[in-house]
Parts: structure tokens; C-alpha cells; sequence
């Protein structure tokens, strides 16, 4: 392809400056002590429990996503950029849903399609008019960025739902600590050990009005059987909360009240890991076994708060992400900090005509797909896939968008004899509530494939720490 | 605490226990096998383990012939058979995945450690195994978890539903363990006091690690009257049904303690041990000891589902 990618760590044969103690500690690292460090770091994920648990594709259930242990590293000044356009883009997104969910301003202005706001299946009617405590919807939001040069980055996606692998970001930094103590003494690196208190603070800081005592917040988890499950019972512990199955919930006059042994205790915050879809039958599937009955009766009067906010997904759509610079300047009056992927709406006939003109060379992506799924990458595919991929996106081309193939930034990463450039993202995680916090740090995800472009978990992709540099 | 949360811990407990049960049941089977033959050969012996594990008929129906190899596979690593080792201890990590939170790291440690540990055993030619060396295996394992408990566990209700599972579990195992013995095992009551009696008594003791403690404790022959002492009324003894339901009292009391109100639970359990409090060795056998120990194990049984009404459904006391 003869394409170039920007190197983290070299920059036309100079060492960049955030990488110049790494480059030591690689080199002077013998294979053997780095394969013995790597078969440590396993052991400790297997011993912990940390795994990614994939059900119902046979082998093993309890499958650990691969830890590379060489970190990917921002300077201060790098983060400081990323953290105001990704809260520029946090306050947007809520100001957005706020809006479509009471009075719809933007789409009166014309800025943005009614049909893509009102007739979205992420569209909540049951809670139109209804404004949740400090008008928040997405109290955690993780935005997916990538790098295609020093100061290029663009917004991938936003995750405004139930964004996960915060636990990642979580025990990637506690393992490399564990590990390699020296690293953290040599380098001035912004701790991320703060998040569980800050998502706990958030969390609690939109009680609903009617809770006059502390807050009981809980997580709402699948169950045991679901891949990031792990991660909830993690947070759970760490923030000194319970964590609850729909099972243990139920609506008892205006509250929603959990099992106790000491019989029913009252729940004010709900920080759910399910679907809008799960959460209340009465209100969302009947055939569903799952969920609350009568949570929304309870949410819509105030009695309990649910983060993220049912219908929060309206704002991550990606037939809506196209319009999210266009939020930016609409509420906040701001120039967008951070910038979109030029995206092309297979669904419009110009954009349509110019994807199918020019297939092997972009990404197409479903607009309701997620984990990297049902995408075609132009330049990686053959011509026969190209082709069966059109013919998908004929037949129903509101269901596709299009993007470059973006030129991912590449970081080092251990190989087999050595280390080798690998591409990777980011995902960092923006709470919202009372305050709008980052903790510096995110999810840094990386294709060990050589030349591959994907970096989900269950697509092969691994995991780094992700060091911010204090000032 | 959750009331789930505190059914899982419950359950863990109870398949720990039960795992080491199953461990012990695959000893006694192998120590009966060198017995000298009392009826129908080793068909017989290894129909009365299987009948003490409550799962005879699903082996018959995938196995057929009992011999040790067979029931080593059925009783060990069977994954198809609930109760056995494997299949508990695989429940007992799972309950404790889901409770997480209201376990301390050493204690997730122990048990996942054994989980992986399992997985190598289970890889491993069943013909490099030793049935001894499987049972150790587990009560070590079982030991370690109980051990982690025990040091590290803050004494709050979530211990003591742990522990309440562990004793109601204990309890009913060393009732079933008994109940083989007197009514399986032996071919008929005219060997009652043999020679094979006795020996049999000595091999109970022995899979129940109890042997040397019997010495010290009574000394001289190994008698009927002595064992059901020991086994049922001596509180001095850790697998006895005494210390099993002063164990579940103990617990249940804290609970109501800490709760500040008592519940059926208590009312029960108290029940039962002012009844073995009362009870003789001559009592039990003009009883008779397999009626007396059908009484007891359904009398377990109910405590454990009125401790469930009580505090594992999340309704008000």
C-alpha cells in the first residue's frame, strides 16, 4: 500500500520525547526477563479473574484480551487538548439529548433531520418531556479517538450508553506498576486510581430530589454470563456498592426498592450495564423476562435515577455523530476541539454514488453495528468482498456510512523477537454530573495483527496502559 | 446485603463442603475395595458410595460397569454428575464470581488457584492419577479456601451465611456418610458387632480423617456406641452433628444480633440443638440409627429453607 503511519515513539529516526526513557528500558531489557514479565503479567489477569468471558462459541469461556506491556504515552500538553474537546464533546452530547427530548430546537433550526432524531430507534418516546436531575442523559461518556499525526486526532465514535473497559484502564496501570516499578519512579506519570471515587461522586451527585438521605447507588449488571461482567463487579467493589441483577430490584409504590436479608432497602441511582431494551418490560418488551417492571413509572416520577438515561443512545447513532460538530457549535457557541471523521450517508444519493465509486478505499460500517462486526475495510478486502459488500449496501444503503481509511498512528509493541509498530486507539471516559470530570488516562487498544487496522477485543485487538506525562 | 449475594455465599460454602465430601466417599470406596469381600463383590461396595452420593442411577446409565476407574471418572471429574468434585468445585468458583465483592482477594485467590489447578488435573492421563492423591489434593484445596476465611473474612453477615452453608452442608454429609455404614455397607443386622463391623467403623473413621482423633478421644475398641458418640453427640468432634448445629446456632445468633431481630430461622435451629442437647447414644439406637438420621436429615434440610425464607428472598422479617 506504500502508505505511512505516524510513529508514536519514532519520528523520522528521532526518538519522541515522551517515548526517550522507554527506548532504554526496552532496549536494555533481555528477551528472557521481558518473556518472563509478559508470562507474570498473564498470570496476574488469570489470577485476579480479570478475563473477557466469550460464552457460547465453545473453548475456553474465561479468555484473557492480551496485554502488551510496552505503554502508549501523551505529553501534558497533548492531553490537555484531548481533555477539552472531549468534554467540549460530552457537554454537547448531553446539551443534545436535553434538547430533542424536550423541546427539539436543533431540529427546528434545521440544523439536523427530524427523521434521523424523532424516527431513530434509539428514540425513546416513553421519556420525551421528562428532564432527568441536572438535565444530564450520558453520565459516562467514552469517546473513541484515533491519531493520524502529532496534533491530528479524530473522534471515531461516542459511546453514550454503557461504554466499557475502564476496568482495563484500571488494572493495565496496576499491573504495570506491579511489574515495573522503576518506570513510575523515572517517569512522572498522572495516576487514573481516582476514577472509581469520581464516577462514585458523579453517580451520586444526580440522586433524584426526592432522596433526602445518602444516596444508595447500585449497579445493574446482566449477570454473571455477560463478557463484562467482570468489569461491573469490579467497579462495584471498588466503589462500595452493591451490584444488582434485575432480579433483585422491584417497584413498590413510588420507589424501586432492592432484596436485602434485611428485607427491602430503597435505590436512588442506578448505574446500568443493559439495554434500554431490558430494563423495564411493562415499558419496553413485554415478551421480555428481564428487567424491572414499573422502573419506568418510577424514573418518569422522579423516584429513581438511571445512568446513562433510557434513550441516551439517540446521541452515539452513526447517522448522528456526523452532526456532532454542528451540536458543538449550536449549544456551546464553541468551535469543535476535536474533529469527525469525514463520513459519508450511504443512505443520501451523492454520498451513495461517491462510496460505491470508491468502495476499496473506504471503511464502511453498519450504523447500528458495534465490536467492529459487519464492516468492510476497502484496502485490506479482496475484490470479491468489495463486491458482496456493495450489493449489501444496495439494498439497503441507510443502513451503511462511510469513512477514509484512516491512517492509525502506530506504538510499539512487543513481538516475538523484539518490538514492532502496531496500531492503536484510544478510548477515555468522560464523567458527567454536578461537575464534568476526566481522569487522565483512557483504553488504549492495539492490533497485534501485523497491518491490521482492528483493534476490538474480540477481533484480536490487545490492550496497553496509557500513560499520561504530568506537567 | 443483597439477599442474592448472600444465597451465593451460602452455596459456595455448601459445594466446598460437598466437594471434599465427594473426595472422601472416592477414598472410602477405594479403602472398602481392600476389604475382605461381604457379598456381591465390588459391585455391591461401590454401589453403597454411590448411593451415599445420591447419584447411582445417572451412573448406571452412562458407565454400567462400576469398577474403581469408572467411579474415580463419575465421582471425580464427571462434569455430567453434579455432585462431583470437579462439578462442585466448578460451582463453588462460579458462586464466588458472581459474589466478588463480598469476598476478599485471598479468599477469590484460593478458589481460582484450585479452579486452575483443576483444569491441569483434568488434562492430565487418568492413569497418572492416585485416588489418594486426588482426595488430598481436594482438601487441601478446600483448606486453603476454608483457611483464607478464616484470616482474612470480615466477621460480617456475609461470613456468617457462609458459614451457615458450610455447617448445614457438614451436617448433612456426616449424616449420609453414617447412614451408609449402618444400612448399605453392612450385608445384614446379624453382622452387627462383627469383626467386619468393626473394620468397616475403622475405614469410616479413616475417610473422614477422624481415625486418630477417635484414639485420643475414646481409646480402646472401635465400638457402634463410641462412633455414634463421636459422629453425633460429642461437640469436641469437628464433623459431628453437634458441633454442626452449634456451629449454624452460633452464626444464626449473630445474624439476629446484628439484624436486631430474630426470624423462624433462630426458633429452629434452636430446636434441634436443645434435641441433641437431651439426646443418648441409647436413644438413639432404641430410635433406631437409620431412622434417627432420616429424621435428622430432613429436620437439616427444613432449617435450610426456612433460613431461606427468612433471609435469602429479600422480604421483610
Amino acid at each position: 500500500m506504500g502508505q505511512t503511519y505516524f510513529n508514536e515513539m519514532y519520528e523520522s529516526g528521532e526518538i519522541r520525547l515522551p517515548y526517550a526513557q522507554l527506548e532504554s528500558w526496552q532496549r536494555d531489557m533481555p528477551s528472557e526477563l521481558r518473556n518472563l514479565k509478559q508470562a507474570e503479567a498473564e498470570a496476574l489477569f488469570r489470577r485476579i479473574g480479570i478475563t473477557f468471558a466469550v460464552y457460547g462459541e465453545g473453548g475456553d469461556p474465561d479468555r484473557l484480551i492480551p496485554f502488551d506491556m510496552f505503554p502508549r504515552v501523551f505529553t501534558h500538553t497533548e492531553w490537555a487538548r484531548l481533555e477539552r474537546g472531549i468534554k467540549q464533546r460530552a457537554r454537547a452530547l448531553n446539551a443534545f439529548l436535553c434538547d430533542v427530548y424536550n423541546r427539539g430546537e436543533i431540529v427546528k433550526a434545521g440544523k439536523i433531520p427530524a427523521r434521523l432524531v424523532y424516527q431513530n430507534e434509539a428514540y425513546e418516546k416513553a421519556v420525551a418531556g421528562f428532564r432527568p436531575p441536572k438535565s444530564v442523559y450520558s453520565h459516562i461518556v467514552g469517546i473513541d479517538l484515533v491519531r493520524t499525526g502529532p496534533d491530528e486526532f479524530f473522534v471515531l465514535e461516542d459511546n453514550c450508553r454503557t461504554p466499557s473497559g475502564v476496568s482495563y484502564m484500571l488494572e493495565n496501570r496496576e499491573i504495570m506498576m506491579r511489574m515495573f516499578p522503576q518506570l513510575f519512579q523515572e517517569n512522572r506519570i498522572a495516576p487514573v486510581e481516582r476514577y472509581p471515587e469520581v464516577l462514585r461522586r458523579t453517580l451520586a451527585s444526580v440522586a433524584p430530589e426526592k432522596c433526602d438521605d445518602r444516596p444508595n447507588v447500585v449497579i445493574l449488571t446482566p449477570g454473571h454470563f455477560n463478557s463484562a461482567y467482570y468489569e461491573h463487579s469490579f467497579l462495584a467493589d471498588l466503589m462500595g456498592i452493591e451490584l444488582v441483577e434485575g432480579a433483585d430490584l422491584y417497584v413498590d409504590g413510588d420507589f424501586c426498592w432492592m432484596r436485602t436479608t434485611e428485607g427491602p432497602k430503597k435505590v436512588d441511582v442506578i448505574y446500568r450495564r443493559i439495554d434500554d431494551a431490558f430494563l423495564d418490560p411493562l415499558c419496553f418488551r413485554p415478551d421480555s423476562m428481564l428487567g424491572i417492571p414499573g422502573l419506568m413509572n418510577v424514573y418518569r416520577s422522579g423516584g429513581v435515577s438511571i445512568a446513562s438515561a433510557p434513550g441516551a443512545g439517540v446521541a452515539d447513532d452513526k447517522a448522528i455523530y456526523t452532526f456532532v460538530p454542528d451540536m458543538v457549535r449550536f449549544y456551546l457557541g464553541e468551535e469543535p476541539i476535536l474533529k469527525n471523521v469525514p463520513t459519508w450517508q450511504c443512505g443520501k444519493p451523492d454520498d451513495f454514488k461517491y462510496v460505491m465509486e470508491n468502495l476499496a478505499e473506504l471503511v464502511v460500517k453498519e450504523v447500528h453495528g458495534s465490536g467492529g462486526y459487519g464492516m468492510l475495510i476497502g484496502p485490506r478486502s479482496t475484490k470479491a468482498e468489495v463486491e458482496a459488500f456493495a450489493a449489501k449496501i444496495t439494498a439497503k444503503p441507510e443502513n451503511y456510512i462511510a469513512q477514509p481509511t484512516l491512517a492509525l498512528s502506530t506504538c510499539p509493541t512487543f513481538v516475538k523477537d523484539g518490538i514492532a509498530p502496531r496500531h492503536v486507539d484510544l478510548r477515555p471516559f468522560c464523567l458527567v454530573g454536578e461537575q464534568i470530570e476526566l481522569v487522565p488516562g483512557g483504553l488504549t487498544r492495539v492490533a497485534l495483527t501485523e497491518g491490521s487496522l482492528v483493534v476490538n477485543s474480540s477481533q484480536g485487538g490487545g490492550v496497553k496502559d496509557t500513560w499520561i506525562l504530568a506537567e | 446485603m443483597l439477599s442474592r449475594t448472600a444465597e451465593n455465599l451460602f452455596w459456595l460454602a455448601r459445594y466446598l463442603e460437598r466437594a471434599e465430601t465427594m473426595a472422601r466417599l472416592v477414598e472410602l470406596g477405594t479403602r472398602i475395595q481392600l476389604m475382605p469381600d461381604a457379598g456381591e463383590g465390588f459391585r455391591n461396595e461401590w454401589d453403597s458410595i454411590l448411593q451415599a452420593s445420591g447419584t447411582g442411577n445417572d451412573f448406571g446409565r452412562k458407565y454400567g460397569d462400576p469398577g474403581e476407574r469408572n467411579m474415580v471418572s463419575y465421582l471425580f471429574f464427571d462434569r455430567d454428575n453434579p455432585s462431583s468434585v470437579s462439578s462442585c468445585l466448578m460451582a463453588a468458583r462460579e458462586n464466588a464470581r458472581i459474589v466478588r465483592t463480598a469476598l476478599t482477594a485471598p479468599v477469590w485467590d484460593a478458589l481460582n488457584s484450585s479452579y486452575q489447578e483443576l483444569k491441569d488435573l483434568q488434562r492430565m492421563p487418568r492413569s497418572e492419577l492416585d485416588v489418594s492423591e486426588l482426595t488430598e489434593w481436594t482438601a487441601r484445596q478446600t483448606a486453603l479456601v476454608h483457611g483464607a476465611m478464616a484470616t482474612t473474612m470480615l466477621r460480617n453477615d456475609g461470613y456468617d451465611f457462609l458459614n451457615l452453608g458450610y455447617y448445614l452442608e457438614r451436617a448433612d454429609n456426616t449424616a449420609r456418610l453414617l447412614d451408609v455404614k449402618y444400612y448399605v455397607l453392612l450385608p445384614d443386622a446379624g453382622y452387627v458387632g462383627s469383626g467386619l463391623d468393626n473394620y468397616q467403623w475403622t475405614v469410616i473413621l479413616r475417610a473422614m480423617q477422624m481415625h486418630r482423633a477417635f484414639h485420643w478421644a475414646y481409646g480402646g475398641d472401635v465400638t457402634a456406641a463410641k462412633i455414634v458418640d463421636m459422629l453425633i453427640l460429642n461437640p469436641q468432634c469437628p464433623r459431628s452433628l453437634m458441633a454442626t448445629l452449634l456451629g449454624a446456632n452460633e452464626h444464626l445468633d449473630r445474624l439476629a444480633r446484628g439484624y436486631k431481630t430474630s426470624t423462624k430461622a433462630q426458633t429452629k435451629a434452636r430446636g434441634l440443638l436443645a434435641e441433641m442437647m437431651e439426646a443418648q447414644v441409647s436413644d438413639i439406637f432404641e430410635e433406631g440409627l437409620h431412622e434417627f438420621l432420616a429424621r435428622y436429615i430432613t429436620e437439616v434440610a427444613e432449617l435450610g429453607s426456612v433460613v431461606h425464607q427468612s433471609y435469602l428472598r429479600g422480604v421483610a422479617h
